[in-house]
């Protein structure tokens, strides 16, 4: 987006014209440009706010509220661990630790290298599996800390 | 299959529900799809394949079901798949090493349906839900799917619809077991105009998935549900609002919706009808409180979802302060059966104030996890002892928590409680949407309680006070105590900040925030004791008060607590006692949970 404004802008309007001008697509439209960036850049956050006429402050309570909207960018990889009750009794927590631990980050961190992120998440619906996490669409069941590190090192570009 | 000369037509059902899925079973069902399209045309038997959704046994996953021999494999891998395509799809041979092992007997059973987890049940909410391919109409029509919405459409009027629903007893599956057909009934009389009806799929208790399992495995349910809703009350917009981690079930819905237009269920003059409904999908955005009614009517909305106080109810001004209808996904799925069997039918299921059935996750320290729908009133011992077969490993019951962070954890000596929602919350927990966590003695109870406070200090909105000050100090109090430095007086502390959460909070999870609090201190205040003025952890949990210790008595020198080690803090020598420096050790657990003789114990505190 740095780079190359001009191209940037032109993704975000393509979004907002899937939409009609109406609040009620605003978490919708949020998201696609979250999907798409990894994040919300503030240049985009300006044409949402002159396409729906509303405040820019509106959109930053959206951004902050909302779990799935970041105003920072994320990992190319995000690992979302979960900290479910179920995996949460089964050791959802050393798995975490074990992350920490390879990659030097804690969760809601990024690493240097913008490879990974990590999120902590409340119940993915896989407790039949636990302990469980995510990696971008990949599920990974049964976890247990040893694991940990063959799964990040197999996990590349 | 011996002396029938004609070889069925089989059907093979893959499962492919996200439990199976995280276990590869789409790469199953693509290799079967390969293998049955190499097979030339004029082949007599050319199977049909079925991706289907989630069977409830996500645990045994990938599962196969091959119909109508109705022989059901668990475990199934990629390199599994030659051998069932070419012995049990084309020549009916069962295949042993495959077939589901009943926990509670021991014994492979052929047949999912001769299973200790599967007999108990009693499915109609879930009544399609690995027996269909859910991104397939007709494969709902063939099972009696929208004949319901015919019925209520040409030979009910909408008081009718209404009243069935009245006298059949459907209370709320969401949690609070509000009565469906007086809420309706109110959205029915209020004159203004328009109407909306509303589908919750914001499913945010950890540890509860069967609204997911649902609108992944049979979104036509809950889609011909609302449309004899919005006919009742007389709506002509729904929503159904998903949760953002739940991918496949946003796929198979708008899929569902797509056809359902196609076909004439949805849009203007249904059927020629004269009645015209719209439903559309709104993704969630990620946040807790949105299962809360009034706080996802505001995401819909395009808004924070934070709730507002709730003096004039939604099905009076809701949506856009228009009447609303807004029911959980497992209510909606209800509805057609409703209407199609009758409201006595219905009725003459379950107890005397929960009517129907209740689907559960059976999850945590239990065998048998997965997905179960039982009657209201089987009792918890039946659902955690039967249907799940008892405790998985060697650990022993302790707890069961039910209702999610609002709900609570119900002791042994109460197992036998029928579940429905009057004794639940009895009991000081709550039905809530139906996860059923089991906990064995390796869960330590406060820290259950400060997990779920944490939860909720994190998902609290912030709008009222009580909630969001109110959880933070309680949050305080229990780290305090999980780290030992917890105070005699903390508990009465505890229990004074619960009332006034639960009285000045503003909505539900407020309200309900103190429940995991309040029934821990009730039936496992020992627990408490034993953190507070012995300082120690007696699951072992609580890391700032546990020590491990091997007990010469047991050890016999093994060495695998040594081996495994990550911290290296294990020495002795093969075939002698082991030994634990406490200096070194970091309390991570893994020789307990390896030790194959229990030599491993749980002490205090450790004496630097």
């Amino acid at each position: 987006m740095r780079e190359k404004p001009e191209e940037g802008i032109l993704k975000v309007k393509s979004i907002l014209e899937k939409y009609p001008k109406e609040r009620r697509f605003l978490l919708a439209i949020l998201q696609d440009i979250q999907k798409t960036y990894n994040y919300l850049p503030r240049e985009a956050l300006n044409e949402v706010r002159d396409y729906l006429g509303i405040p820019l402050s509106s959109l930053y309570s959206m951004a902050t509220f909302y779990k799935a909207l970041s105003l920072k960018p994320k990992g190319r990889y995000v690992i979302k661990v979960c900290d479910g009750t179920a995996c949460h009794i089964r050791g959802s927590l050393d798995i975490v630790e074990e992350i920490k631990k390879q990659l030097s980050i804690s969760p809601g961190e990024v690493t240097k290298d913008g490879k990974f992120s990590l999120e902590t998440v409340n119940c993915l619906g896989s407790c039949a599996l636990a302990p469980v996490m995510v990696i971008n669409d990949k599920y990974y069941g049964n976890l247990k800390p040893a694991m940990v590190k063959d799964i990040l090192e197999s996990t590349g570009d | 299959m011996n002396g029938m000369v004609q070889v069925p037509r089989r059907t093979v059902l893959v499962c492919c529900g996200t439990g199976c899925l995280a276990n590869n079973s789409m790469e199953i069902y693509k290799k079967l799809k390969d293998k049955a399209a190499e097979l030339e045309s004029g082949f007599p038997v050319i199977p049909v394949l079925k991706a289907t959704g989630c069977n409830g046994l996500c645990e045994r996953g990938p599962i196969i079901q091959v119909l109508p021999d109705d022989i059901f494999y668990c475990k199934v891998s990629v390199s599994d798949v030659d051998e069932i395509f070419e012995r049990t799809i084309l020549k009916g041979d069962v295949i042993e090493r495959l077939l589901y092992l009943d926990a509670s007997s021991g014994k492979r059973v052929r047949s999912f349906k001769e299973s200790e987890f599967y007999k108990k049940q009693f499915k109609i909410a879930l009544r399609n839900i690995g027996q269909i391919d859910p991104a397939c109409i007709d494969d709902y029509i063939e099972r009696g799917g929208y004949e319901a919405l015919k019925k209520a459409l040409f030979e009910m009027s909408p008081e009718q619809v209404i009243s069935e629903i009245e006298r059949s007893g459907l209370r709320g599956r969401g949690g609070a077991g509000f009565p469906t057909g007086y809420k309706w009934r109110q959205c029915s009389k209020t004159n203004d105009f328009p109407k909306y009806v509303v589908c919750n799929g914001d499913e945010g208790d950890p540890g509860a998935f069967m609204d997911r399992s649902i609108m992944e495995g049979d979104p036509h349910s809950v889609i011909e549900g609302m449309i004899i809703g919005a006919y009742a009350v007389g709506a002509e917009k729904g929503f159904i609002y998903i949760r953002d981690e739940y991918s496949l079930a946003v796929r198979n819905v708008s899929k569902a919706i797509e056809d359902a237009y196609i076909r004439g269920y949805l849009g203007r003059d249904i059927m020629g009808s004269g009645f015209s409904l719209d439903i559309e999908v709104v993704r969630g955005g990620g946040a807790f409180v949105c299962g809360e009614s009034t706080a996802l009517m505001a995401s819909i909305e395009g808004r924070v979802g934070e709730p507002r106080v709730k003096y004039i109810r939604s099905t009076e001004k809701g949506l856009w302060g228009k009447p609303t209808v807004l029911n959980n996904v497992e209510t909606w799925a209800n509805v057609p059966v409703i209407i199609t069997r009758g409201a006595e039918w219905f009725s003459s299921i379950g107890t005397e104030k929960s009517k129907g059935t209740k689907v559960f996750s059976l999850v945590g320290k239990v065998k048998n996890t997965g997905l179960i729908e039982v009657p209201m009133g089987m009792t918890l011992r039946e659902i955690i002892f039967g249907i799940g077969g008892g405790i998985a490993g060697s650990g022993k019951f302790k707890a069961v928590q039910t209702g999610g962070p609002s709900g609570g954890c119900i002791p042994e000596a109460l197992l036998d409680l029928p579940v429905d929602f009057d004794s639940l919350s009895d009991a000081g927990s709550m039905m809530g949407s139906g996860g059923m966590i089991v906990m064995d003695d390796r869960t330590c109870m406060v820290e259950v309680a400060r997990y779920y406070l944490k939860f909720l200090s994190e998902e609290s909105c912030g709008k009222c006070t009580p909630c969001r000050e109110g959880i933070r100090r309680m949050l305080e109090v229990l780290e305090d105590i999980c780290a030992g430095e917890g105070r005699e007086e903390d508990i009465e502390l505890l229990l004074e900040l619960s009332e006034t959460v639960k009285e000045a909070s503003l909505c539900g999870l407020g309200k309900t925030a103190p429940n995991p609090v309040l029934t821990t201190i009730k039936y496992f205040k020992d627990e408490y004791l034993a953190h507070i003025k012995e300082k120690r952890c007696p699951a072992g949990v609580c890391k700032k008060l546990t020590s491990y210790r091997i007990n010469p008595d047991l050890c016999r020198g093994c060495s695998l607590c040594a081996k495994r080690c990550p911290a290296g803090a294990i020495s002795g020598k093969q075939g002698k006692i082991y030994e634990i420096d406490q200096g070194i050790c970091t309390v991570c657990g893994t020789c307990r949970e390896v030790c194959r003789f229990g030599a491993v114990e749980v002490a205090g505190r450790a004496t630097e």
